[in-house]
């Protein structure tokens, strides 16, 4: 694969939770703990995990749409949050938002068209006459008519929408796109046809992609590495043909079972592991308390990612062995 | 026995631009014991056809036509006071979004002993007792400190085991289940499914689980119908929609899915096949077929004429002109 386009180093984010009045203990959530992750040019990296688990909180980092506590993040071989003026604003115009919910992340106020020209005006790119044309062409790109360009958000459907918003992304050419959960809000037939979308542009334009998502099927039709988050770090990370026949962590192969089956009448494959992601473990194994195969030494001592085959990285003790 | 049959049911939303069918003429049944599961995209009128038969209906919308028999009797025909009786105890409904249909200010203790006080004469004490064992039942650990909780104190999967613990709490023999895990995380999800089917086999009774997640219905439910605009379109069981599906609206759904992972199978599709365009709106139907301008099969007769629900094969339903040449 060629060369890392995106090297995350140690990231830390923490959070803190101010007491109340009746309580005044300050709290510390770890929404991102040590991650360590390089996403490689022109690969779509899938990250997965369940609610809370910091996968969203990684990609605000990633979009300098938050500070990290620790660590840092480095662009083609320079560290992002040193960047100034120009170099900062050439950095947001290479890495581009998709959003989750094409109902909220379009202005109700403004045409389809002034919605996916307006990067282009904020950082001077071309003149009116050239804007509006590099606007349609990239709205029949993603599927929209020029009638269309005039209309506004509450006009369009879901999946519509969700196509203003993924050509407002692309307008600006960039190099990496953050797909944050695109599909979740939309029907089935329509997250189809979006994802095909997703996934033409991204070798018409030759993009890179982190695909977050909660949603497993999506996550092995889209991506060519997954990464596994829980609960603030990643508990695997491997190519997406690995993950899906033989994962190694215990987590990655919870969510797997977890999976329904389409066959159906089919038993049920799947493992009863009770209980919910609990946050407040300071030590050990963060999957400690859902695991069945936890032994002593995962209560005291936290597992790091090591790669255990080529490739293959696993955060648990007893990863290979299970 | 069917326990639950639907005939012939309509349900409009009369509007300033026009009426809307939002259930248009659903035939229906549900036998005791058994799972129906019914699918399809937001708007065809799933959680509409629940709500009818709860007679819950919202705001402006009426039933206009059709017969729902519960054990032999049409609800619709029911007084109020006797529709408030049968429903929580002989028929229940969980919805989607647990935070919202617990009442923030009470204890989770005092709702579920409420609904079960509304159905049966006894003391509160009792009640509370009934409702510690129904906590328990629904796999809430420590129920008896849980009854004391909030609702804001318990987690989106716990929220939804209570929502199941009231809808249980009166042993009702109906369950619908709209949507009951679409909020949930995938691994918590397995675990409400699966405690709906246990509580399903353990106390006998039918449930009507609505989802637009094919892979949640392919696993819990023996029968599937399936819904587009305001219609059934095709329902048979569950094995065959996925095997053998011949509405050309669920086949598009099936193949709309990335399904590797699920079926195991390796060799995946660069594009995933989709069904063109969007559900129509509601307001201007064609008067033929509602899929036809979604669907590749469509001729002229399917734009004028719409498809009856016709038997195909065995307890296999589909409204389709073509499903004699795609059935094949």
């Amino acid at each position: 694969m060629a060369g890392i386009l995106l090297d995350i180093k140690k990231l830390n984010k923490t959070y803190t939770i101010y007491g109340t009045a009746l309580n005044d203990k300050k709290r510390f959530i770890k929404a991102v703990k040590d991650v360590d992750l390089q996403i490689f040019k022109g690969e779509t990296l899938g990250l997965v995990g369940e609610s809370g688990c910091g996968k969203s909180t990684l990609a605000k980092i990633i979009t300098l749409l938050e500070k990290p506590s620790t660590g840092s993040v480095d662009f083609q071989g320079e560290n992002i949050f040193e960047y100034k003026k120009d170099k900062l604003k050439q950095y947001r115009r290479k890495v581009q938002l998709v959003f989750q919910d094409p109902y909220s992340s379009l202005n109700a106020r403004r045409s389809a068209l002034s919605i996916i020209t307006e990067p282009l005006v904020i950082h001077k790119i071309g003149d009116k006459v050239s804007r509006k044309k590099d606007t349609l062409e990239l709205m029949a790109k993603v599927g929209l008519s020029e009638q269309q360009a005039n209309r506004y958000p509450h006009e369009f459907s879901g999946g519509q929408r969700q196509r203003i918003g993924i050509a407002r992304a692309l307008i600006l050419q960039p190099e990496l796109v953050i797909a944050d959960e695109p599909v979740s809000a939309l029907d089935v037939s329509i997250q189809a046809q979006i994802l095909n979308l997703l996934k033409s542009l991204k070798n018409d334009f030759g993009l890179t992609y982190l695909f977050v998502s909660h949603d497993l099927n999506v996550i092995r039709h889209m991506s060519d590495r997954v990464a596994v988050m829980y609960l603030g770090r990643i508990v695997e990370l491997a190519k997406n043909e690995d993950i899906y026949n033989n994962a190694l962590h215990p987590y990655t192969r919870l969510l797997l079972s977890a999976l329904p089956s389409r066959i159906a009448g089919k038993e049920k494959k799947y493992t009863h592991i009770k209980g919910e992601a609990t946050i407040g473990i300071d030590k050990g194994c963060s999957f400690q308390s859902r695991c069945p195969y936890k032994k002593e030494i995962c209560s005291v001592q936290e597992p790091d990612l090591k790669e255990i085959e080529n490739n293959k990285y696993c955060a648990c003790h007893f990863s290979g062995k299970l | 026995m069917a326990l639950l049959e639907i005939k012939d049911l309509m349900t409009v939303f009369d509007t300033a631009q026009g009426r809307i069918k939002a259930v248009d003429s659903v035939s229906l049944s549900v036998d005791s014991g058994e799972t129906l599961g019914i699918v399809g995209e937001s708007g065809c009128g799933k959680t509409m056809l629940a709500l009818s038969i709860m007679r819950l209906v919202p705001g402006i919308g009426k039933i206009i036509q059709g017969e729902i028999l519960f054990s032999g009797k049409n609800l619709l025909a029911l007084s109020e006071d006797e529709m408030r009786e049968k429903r929580g105890s002989e028929i229940s409904m969980i919805f989607q979004e647990p935070m919202t249909s617990l009442n923030p200010v009470f204890r989770i203790g005092e709702q579920i002993a409420e609904a079960i006080r509304l159905h049966k004469k006894i003391s509160s004490n009792d009640a509370m007792t009934l409702a510690i064992t129904k906590l328990a039942q629904v796999g809430i650990p420590h129920p008896e400190k849980r009854v004391r909780d909030y609702p804001h104190q318990l987690s989106g999967g716990m929220r939804q085991r209570v929502m199941i613990a009231m809808a249980m709490s009166c042993d009702p023999q109906l369950l619908l289940a709209d949507e009951p895990t679409t909020a949930l995380d995938v691994t918590i999800q397995a675990q409400i499914l699966d405690l709906i089917s246990d509580l399903k086999n353990k106390n006998k009774m039918s449930v009507i689980l609505i989802t637009h997640d094919l892979g949640v219905i392919a696993q819990t439910a023996q029968r599937i119908a399936v819904m587009y605009a305001g219609k059934i379109v095709e329902t048979a069981p569950a094995d065959k929609i996925f095997t053998n599906p011949v509405h050309p609206y669920t086949r598009g759904l099936i193949d709309s899915i990335p399904q590797a992972g699920i079926t195991g199978a390796n060799d995946m599709p660069e594009f995933l096949k989709t069904i063109p365009g969007s559900v129509p709106s509601l307001y201007d139907l064609s008067p033929g077929c509602r899929f036809y301008e979604r669907c590749s099969f469509a001729d002229q007769h399917c734009v004028l004429v719409e498809p009856p629900l016709e038997k195909i094969s065995d307890n296999h339903f589909t409204a389709c002109w073509k499903s004699a040449q795609l059935a094949k």
